[in-house]
């Protein structure tokens, strides 16, 4: 025993490295070449170096210097950071209206009606455009003078124009209303997926054990479901925390709307700080890896990959 | 009653049922798209009857001057080839890249897949804070800020599409793979002319969701692009929308037109822009 013991992972190794089709590889890898170049550089490289970035002064002028943690320190004092933190994880309340809307729709679509497709291409309209091109549409819907306002203020419901984009109490919800406009298609369609892979059979089989409609619910569709729901939630709660276009389209980050990662943006190209701005985009990435986990802990036991 | 009745009955009831059903998903429907058909009418509408009361659906009168004007004051023309070369650019390097990196995931045995995949898979779960910052600066150290390549390159190979794109290799039966190289094909020769025509569909995906992204991107190619010039259609809006915010009409206009390609690309091809997206899901 003792004398085999050293030999037995060697001769794996060998196995393994015997085992190995060097022309394949060879092969696989020339295939991999340009994407692997490309997603190493765009994709791991500022994993890699976003994190000493955030500790230097680095800036169009001036000499780079290591700062140590002056910059997260300057971060604990700015206003406008925890404004725009506050913003941000106001946002995360436009997930559960997101994601009860494309339900909804979802169960809407899923029937066999006639043109339903019609249907699904009309709430899925939304999701394929630019988010500066929705964001002008719904400027214009939130107009002092606009087709919200006009007829309020006609039928004398209210005797002021409604400011949605510039009354600070009330900016950020209706950025928010838009950002849920845009999502319901996108989500719908997941869930749809999730509604159709559940087999007929299944939910037949549970009426005929007895189970009256909020039985199957409950006890097929709404299990079968969770996987897609979860996937789906943890989409938004990430798109939440990462808005920046919608805000930037609609209020320019003014009126008590910016979040962190307009703010990011802003500080490293427009105010050229890339190591503050390095900073505050870690700190974003720390917030979502943060409630990533915590969605993924409220849906413990529904996810089960096949 | 009579059994024809009771048959009867049930008719009457799924039709009120399905009347029901089709005004709600018709009244969710008419929401979903007010805003671009409220835009759309504005767009055609005069100064003085843009804020009439009752609003207008319809304008009356209805002109194209925005059109002319907004095409006049800005090199709309301009940007919209910008757009086309960007989003040209743009899918043609990722579906080249995509495709050829997902078939030896797919398909082969070598040392390092696993590694590999399990890396490209872990980049959607770390959420990147400072992606946009360092990547501008890699293109400045290549000297490729303000230029198309530029504003392509960091998405010229993208997971999702590799994602996709290995799920649909991996359903094709091996024997076709085999025969081939008994009649002494090479792997190119494979790749090209038995496995990528076997994927169309999901090419077809990929390339859909791509066009999408790059079509409708505008913050990144500010980024990149040092003129106003060179923006696509998507960031001239922004532009646009600072310097004429006053005339709301020519913003109309311009978003009318920026969007249209994309709208009419997206009502030939819904069913393939539905299907991505749970594809990706449950893949």
């Amino acid at each position: 025993m003792r004398t085999q013991a050293p030999a037995r992972p060697a001769g794996r190794l060998r196995k393994w490295w015997s085992g190995i089709n060097w022309r394949t590889t060879a092969v696989a890898y020339l295939f991999m070449l340009p994407a692997l170049v490309i997603i190493a550089l765009f994709v791991f490289w500022p994993i890699i170096y976003g994190l000493p970035l955030a500790f230097t002064n680095y800036s169009v002028v001036g000499e780079t210097r290591w700062v140590g943690l002056a910059n997260f320190r300057r971060l604990m004092h700015d206003p406008y950071f925890w404004d725009a933190l506050k913003n941000s994880v106001l946002y995360v309340a436009v997930v559960p209206v997101i994601q009860i809307g494309s339900i909804i729709l979802a169960v809407l679509v899923n029937r066999p009606l006639k043109g339903v497709g019609i249907f699904r291409t009309a709430y899925y309209l939304p999701v394929v455009t630019s988010s500066i091109a929705a964001g002008i549409a719904w400027k214009w819907l939130y107009d002092y003078k606009g087709i919200i306002n006009a007829p309020l203020l006609e039928w004398g419901i209210i005797d002021k124009p409604i400011y949605f984009l510039s009354d600070n109490r009330i900016a950020l919800w209706a950025v928010m209303a838009m950002t849920a406009w845009k999502g319901f298609g996108y989500y719908m369609v997941i869930y749809l997926a999730g509604l159709q892979s559940i087999p007929k059979e299944l939910e037949e089989a549970a009426q005929i054990d007895g189970a009256g409609r909020l039985g199957v619910l409950r006890h097929v569709t709404i299990p079968l479901l969770r996987p897609f729901a979860l996937i789906a939630t943890l989409m938004s709660v990430m798109g939440a925390l990462r808005v920046m276009e919608e805000v930037l389209a609609m209020t320019g980050g003014g009126a008590d709307t910016n979040v962190v990662a307009l703010y990011s943006y802003q500080t490293a190209f427009q105010h050229f700080e890339f190591g503050y701005g390095a900073a505050l985009g870690w700190v974003m990435a720390l917030i979502i890896f943060a409630f990533s986990l915590v969605t993924f802990r409220l849906n413990k036991g529904g996810f089960k990959p096949e | 009653m009579t059994a024809h009745a009771v048959k009867r009955a049930g008719k009457v009831r799924t039709l009120v049922k399905n009347t029901l059903l089709y005004l709600v998903m018709t009244a969710i429907a008419l929401l979903m798209v007010f805003p671009f058909l409220w835009l759309l009418s504005t767009s055609f509408k005069t100064a003085s009857n843009v804020y009439a009361f009752p609003p207008q659906m319809i304008p009356n009168p209805a002109t194209l001057d925005n059109y002319v004007g907004v095409t006049k004051m800005v090199p709309i023309w301009r940007y919209l080839k910008n757009t086309a070369i960007i989003t040209a650019l743009g899918v043609g390097l990722n579906v080249l890249f995509s495709t050829l990196a997902a078939y030896p995931l797919a398909r082969m045995r070598f040392p390092g897949r696993d590694i590999i995949f399990g890396a490209l898979l872990s980049t959607m779960i770390i959420p990147n804070g400072a992606g946009m910052i360092v990547n501008y600066m890699t293109l400045r150290t290549l000297r490729l800020t303000d230029t198309f390549l530029g504003v392509v390159l960091p998405s010229a190979a993208t997971i999702f599409s590799i994602f996709l794109l290995r799920q649909a290799y991996t359903t094709i039966p091996k024997e076709l793979e085999e025969a081939a190289r008994i009649d002494g094909a090479g792997d190119l020769f494979i790749w090209w002319r038995i496995m990528v025509p076997l994927i169309r569909p999901t090419l077809l995906t990929v390339v859909i969701f791509d066009f999408m992204a790059h079509w409708n991107s505008f913050i990144w190619p500010v980024v990149v692009m040092k003129s106003p010039d060179n923006y696509p259609l998507a960031a001239g809006l922004l532009y646009l929308q600072g310097q004429f915010s006053y005339n709301f009409l020519y913003l109309a206009a311009g978003t009318v037109i920026s969007i249209t390609p994309m709208i009419i690309l997206f009502l030939l091809l819904q069913k393939y822009f539905i299907n991505g997206v749970a594809g990706a899901v449950k893949g």
